[in-house]
């Protein structure tokens, strides 16, 4: 699956499906499991309907009727944030588990 | 028109006064195996870009991180976290489901459109600047845990 249609394009892999939704959500929006399950299965027709390696499948879903977000994605500021060489954790918590997992990983041997 | 993010970067460079990234293009017709039986008979496996981790599990750096996890197809959603540089990760934080199908393939296999999936699903955190470190180190892990799984076809989402 892509959402990034020049880079797969490029990429040239032998079966892609393209979502034309903002990065960062590949197979849906969120808590939409009927939209998701939809995507999905437009998606993955891919393995029985394309017949030529490095065929695109264009599926038809829109994120908006608007083109706000292209406009941002093209020409909005830099979001990226900075590149540590850390973990990076999602909540704090999730350290200490990790931490504690693999303590209890190399004593168990 | 969809976003030309290839141009986009390459502005983002130039503003940075970086040199132009080099983009992988293969230009050679890629490799075709069809699927040798329906897609409801098969194992498929899943492999993710968006940086999603389990919480017990150690969390992706955002500097070429090449490590690879292994999430348990039967994990709980709610264990589920992602962790990335160069996307907004609101929305993956609210519902995996956006950059990691699980529920969404969890429920094609109970209604009988997939045949089963993988006993692991595959991570990693996508923004690799180096295609050769992808190529040599990343790239060769994926194919030997898909390959001990003994997928049928496999299902690849970046983010």
């Amino acid at each position: 699956m892509t959402s990034a249609l020049d880079i797969t394009q490029a990429v040239n892999p032998p079966r892609a499906a393209f979502l034309d939704y903002p990065l960062g959500h590949t197979t849906g929006k969120p808590h939409q499991p009927v939209l998701q399950r939809d995507i999905l299965l437009a998606a993955l027709a891919g393995f029985s309907s394309l017949i030529a390696p490095g065929t695109v499948n264009m599926l038809p879903f829109k994120w908006s009727d608007d083109r706000a977000w292209q406009e941002t994605a093209q020409r909005g500021p830099d979001d990226r944030r900075p590149r540590y060489a850390t973990p990076q954790y999602q909540h704090e918590e999730d350290r200490g588990r990790a931490e504690a997992h693999a303590s209890t990983a190399q004593s168990g041997g | 028109m969809p976003v030309e993010y290839i141009e986009r970067i390459r502005e983002k460079y130039e503003t940075l006064g970086y040199g132009a990234y080099q983009w992988v293009f293969n230009a050679d017709t890629p490799p075709w195996h069809p699927l040798s039986k329906p897609l409801s008979e098969c194992r498929l496996g899943l492999v993710a870009s968006g940086g999603i981790y389990v919480s017990r599990q150690v969390a992706f750096h955002y500097r070429d991180d090449t490590s690879l996890l292994a999430i348990p197809m039967d994990v709980p959603t709610s264990e589920l976290r992602a962790t990335h540089f160069a996307y907004d990760l609101t929305d993956a934080r609210q519902d995996p489901n956006v950059v990691f199908p699980i529920d969404t393939l969890r429920g094609l296999v109970g209604e009988g459109v997939i045949g089963s999936l993988a006993a692991n699903a595959y991570t990693f955190m996508g923004g690799i600047y180096s295609s050769r470190r992808v190529q040599e180190e990343l790239a060769p892990r994926v194919t030997e845990c898909l390959s001990a799984e003994e997928v049928d076809a496999v299902l690849f989402v970046p983010a």
